[in-house]
C-alpha cells in the first residue's frame, strides 16, 4: 500500500453506449450509428477517509461513473487508478486483492438482495468469494458481528430479505459491503428509496461506520440536502461532464458555475427564509445530441460566443475548488453569496 | 370566517382482507378554505394518498370508506352514485398524479385529452374548446402551444408532461385540485419550475389545493397549512411556518430533525428509531408510542392505552397527551374508562 493521500484517481474517463437501431433497420432507413456519451471525459481524485459526492439530474452520468469505478462497466477511454494501481492493467491475484478493498451499495434494497437466500448467506458471500474466512464457526461469528454493527440482530441471519423493511434491507446491504473489510465504498443513491426518518438512520449509520473504520466514500445522489450533510467535497455533473468540484461548504455557500447556482437555488427552502432565487429555465438537453461547446450554454444566462464553440475545462479557482466555465474564468460572473 | 370548501369529518378507510380488516385511515378530520393550499405530509403507508383518493372518489376496491363524511361546498360527496361523482370529478375537483406518463393516455394527442375534458364539463363548441386548451397550455408555460397541442404525450419531456397534466386538471376550472406527489418523479430544477407554476395558477384562479407529498421542502415552499400524518392518523395540523419552526408533536419534532438541510452544520441527524408500524399491528393508544422518547413525560400509561385526539398546542394542533392542559384530572378519567 502506498502512503499517498489519494486513494482513488479517475483520469479522463469516458463511457459510451451504442444505442443505434439494429444494423438492418439502420441500413434500410439510412441512419448513422448513434452513440450516447454517458460520461464524457471526467477526472477527479478521492482522498483517504473523505466522502466525495457526485450530484446531478437524471441522465447526467453519475451512476455510470460509479459503475465504471467498480468495474461493472469498462471505460471507453481513460484510467481508474486505485491506490496507485491502474485497474485496467491489474490481473488475477492482484485484481482479486484490489477488488476486495472496495464494495458497492445500491439504490434499491429490494432488487439488490437475492430473495431466495437467507440474510446470513448474503452477508457471508463476499467473505467466501474472497476466501477470507474458511472455518464455518468463525464465519458465523463474523456475520453476527457484522449484523450487530449495522444495528440488526444476529438472529436476523436466519431470515429472508422479504421479512425486512426498506431501511433494514439497506442495513443488510451495508453489512454485506463491509464484510470483506473494504476501505472504499461506492454508494449509488443509497437512501433515495427510503423515507426521511429511515434515511436519517442510514446516513447516521454510514457516518458512524466511516469514523470507526476510516472508510472512504464515493456518494452518488440527486438530493442536494443529503449531499450537503454527508460529503467532504462535492462534484457537480451535467451531461456527462464535471462542471464544478469543491469543498461542500464552498459549493453550497458560494456556487460558482451557473449550473451549480441554478441547482442551489432550486433546493426547496425548508427554513422559509424567502431567499432570492435564480429563475430556473429550460430542461436538460437530449444527451444523444448534446450542445456544442459548453453543454450548459443553451440554459445559461451568462453564455456568449465562446461558450458555443469551445468546451470549457476544469481549472483551479483561486477561491478553492475547480470550475469549468468560461464566464467564471473571465470573471464575468459576480459570485453571489447564498443566504 | 368563510365556510370551508372541503370538509372531511371523521374519515375512516378500511381494507377488508382475509386476515381481518385493515384500517388504513383512522378517524381523520380537516378542512380546506377557498384558495388555500393544504399540504398533507407523511412517510410511506401513512395514508396520505388514500385520503386524497377518497376525496376524489377514486378509492380502489377493496378499500372503502367505512365511516365519516366528505363535504364539498357543504354538499356530501362521499356517498354519491358513480355517475353523479363522475360529474364532480374534473368539474369541481381536479387531480394531478405523480407519474405524468401514466396519467395521460398515450394513444391520444394532448389536445384531444384536454378538449374532451372541457367539452364534457362545460357547454362550449369544439372550436371554443380547442382555443381554451391552447390558452391553458400557454398558461402552464408550454412553448409553441398551437403546435404542441397536436402532439402525443411521448413527444413531451417529463417536466412538460407534468405541465400538460396541470392544464388537464385546470381545464374545467375546478375549485379544488388534489395533487398527489406532483413533483416526485421530476428533477430538482424541474420541480422548482412546477412548484412556482402551481402556486401562480392557484393564486390566479383562486383554486384550493390538497397537496399530498412526502417532501417537507415542497410543502414549505407551497402550502399555507400542513397536516402531518402518521399511521393513518393526523399527528399535527397547523400553519406551515409554525409546524416547521415550532413543531409540537414528538413525531413532527423528530421528522424535522431527520431532514438534512443545506447550510446546517450538524454532525448527526435526529434519529427516530424503529419504523412506521404495519397496518396489521398498529399499537394501542397513540400509534407513535413505541418510537416516542417522551412517553415517560405523560403520567400513567395514557400513551399506550388511550388514543389522543387533536389538542391545541402552541399555534397548531397536535394529537399528543403532552398537550393536554388538565393532565392530572384527565389521567384519572382515563383510568376509569379503561377499566370499563
Amino acid at each position: 500500500m502506498s502512503d499517498s493521500k489519494i486513494l482513488l484517481e479517475v483520469r479522463d474517463v469516458a463511457r459510451e453506449f451504442d444505442v443505434s437501431k439494429p444494423w438492418l433497420s439502420r441500413v434500410i432507413e439510412g441512419q448513422p450509428e448513434q452513440i450516447l456519451k454517458a460520461v464524457d471525459g471526467i477526472s477527479f481524485t478521492i482522498n483517504r477517509g473523505e466522502t466525495l459526492s457526485l450530484v446531478g439530474e437524471s441522465g447526467c452520468g453519475k451512476s455510470t461513473v460509479a459503475r465504471v469505478i467498480c468495474g461493472l462497466y469498462k471505460p471507453s477511454r481513460g484510467e481508474v487508478i486505485f491506490d496507485g494501481v491502474d485497474m485496467a492493467k491489474a490481473y488475477g491475484a492482484e485484481l482479486q486483492n484490489l477488488r476486495k478493498r472496495f464494495q458497492m451499495i445500491f439504490q434499491d434494497p429490494y432488487a439488490s438482495l437475492n430473495p431466495r437466500w437467507r440474510v446470513g448467506k448474503i452477508v457471508a458471500e463476499p467473505i467466501l468469494s474472497h476466501n477470507l474466512i474458511a472455518d464455518p464457526a468463525a464465519l458465523k461469528k463474523r456475520v453476527d458481528e457484522l449484523l450487530t454493527q449495522v444495528g440488526l440482530s444476529p438472529l436476523d441471519a436466519e431470515k429472508f430479505p422479504h421479512e425486512f423493511s426498506g431501511g433494514q434491507r439497506q442495513r443488510i446491504s451495508i453489512a454485506r459491503a463491509l464484510s470483506s473489510n473494504p476501505e472504499f465504498l461506492v454508494c449509488d443513491e443509497p437512501t433515495s428509496a427510503l423515507d426521511v426518518s429511515v434515511q436519517a438512520q442510514i446516513l447516521n449509520l454510514m457516518k458512524d461506520l466511516q469514523r470507526e473504520f476510516g472508510l472512504t466514500y464515493l456518494f452518488i445522489s440527486h438530493n442536494l440536502a443529503v449531499v450537503s450533510h454527508i460529503s467532504t467535497r462535492v462534484g457537480v455533473m451535467y451531461l456527462g461532464r464535471l462542471v464544478e468540484v469543491a469543498e461542500t461548504k464552498r459549493i453550497f455557500q458560494r456556487p460558482m458555475h451557473p449550473y451549480t447556482q441554478m441547482l442551489q437555488s432550486a433546493i426547496p427552502d425548508l427554513k422559509m427564509t424567502g431567499k432570492q432565487r435564480t429563475p430556473v429555465a429550460g430542461e436538460v438537453p437530449n444527451p444523444l445530441d448534446p450542445p456544442t461547446g459548453c453543454a450548459f450554454h443553451p440554459r445559461c444566462p451568462h453564455a456568449f460566443e465562446r461558450c458555443k464553440v469551445e468546451r470549457p475545462i476544469l481549472i483551479e479557482h483561486p477561491d478553492g475548488g475547480q470550475v469549468a466555465c468560461h464566464a467564471v474564468e473571465e470573471k464575468r460572473i459576480s459570485i453571489r453569496l447564498a443566504a | 370566517m368563510t365556510t370551508p370548501l372541503l370538509q372531511v369529518k371523521n374519515l375512516r378507510i378500511e381494507f377488508p382482507t382475509r386476515r381481518g380488516t385493515l384500517v388504513a385511515v383512522d378517524d381523520i378530520s380537516f378542512d380546506i378554505a377557498p384558495g388555500e393550499v393544504l399540504g398533507v405530509v407523511g412517510e410511506s403507508g401513512a395514508g396520505k394518498s388514500l385520503t386524497g383518493a377518497a376525496v376524489i372518489g377514486l378509492l380502489e376496491p377493496p378499500g372503502r370508506i367505512a365511516s365519516g363524511e366528505i363535504l364539498l361546498n357543504g354538499r356530501r360527496i362521499d356517498n354519491l352514485p358513480f355517475e353523479e361523482m363522475r360529474k364532480i370529478r374534473g368539474r369541481e375537483i381536479g387531480a394531478i398524479f405523480q407519474d405524468p406518463l401514466t396519467s395521460l393516455n398515450p394513444l391520444y394527442t394532448v389536445g384531444r385529452q384536454i378538449t374532451e375534458t372541457i367539452e364534457t364539463h362545460l357547454n362550449v363548441s369544439k372550436a371554443e374548446a380547442r382555443e381554451r386548451a391552447i390558452k391553458l397550455l400557454m398558461e402552464t408555460g408550454i412553448p409553441a402551444a398551437e403546435k404542441r397541442i397536436d402532439h402525443y404525450p411521448h413527444q413531451f419531456s417529463g417536466g412538460m408532461r407534468q405541465r400538460v397534466v396541470i392544464s388537464l386538471a385546470l381545464a374545467a376550472q375546478p375549485k379544488l385540485i388534489i395533487a398527489d406527489e406532483p413533483t416526485t418523479a421530476l428533477d430538482v430544477s424541474i420541480q422548482a419550475q412546477i412548484i412556482t407554476l402551481l402556486k401562480k395558477l392557484c393564486r390566479d384562479h383562486g383554486t384550493s389545493i390538497m397537496l399530498v407529498t412526502h417532501d417537507m421542502g415542497v410543502i414549505a415552499e407551497t402550502a399555507d397549512r400542513v397536516a402531518v400524518m402518521y399511521a393513518g392518523r393526523i399527528a399535527e395540523i397547523g400553519p406551515v411556518s409554525e409546524v416547521i419552526h415550532h413543531p409540537q408533536h414528538p413525531y413532527t419534532v423528530g421528522l424535522m430533525g431527520a431532514i438534512p438541510n443545506v447550510g446546517d452544520d450538524v454532525e448527526r441527524l435526529t434519529q427516530i428509531d424503529g419504523a412506521m408500524p404495519r397496518l396489521t399491528a398498529i399499537p394501542s393508544g397513540c400509534a407513535f408510542n413505541p418510537r416516542c422518547t417522551r412517553v415517560s413525560d405523560v403520567p400513567g400509561d395514557r400513551c399506550t392505552t388511550e388514543r389522543p385526539s387533536l389538542l391545541p398546542a402552541g399555534k397548531t394542533q397536535a394529537a399528543c397527551w403532552l398537550h393536554d392542559k388538565n393532565r392530572t384530572s384527565a389521567a384519572g378519567v382515563s383510568k376509569e374508562t379503561s377499566h370499563v
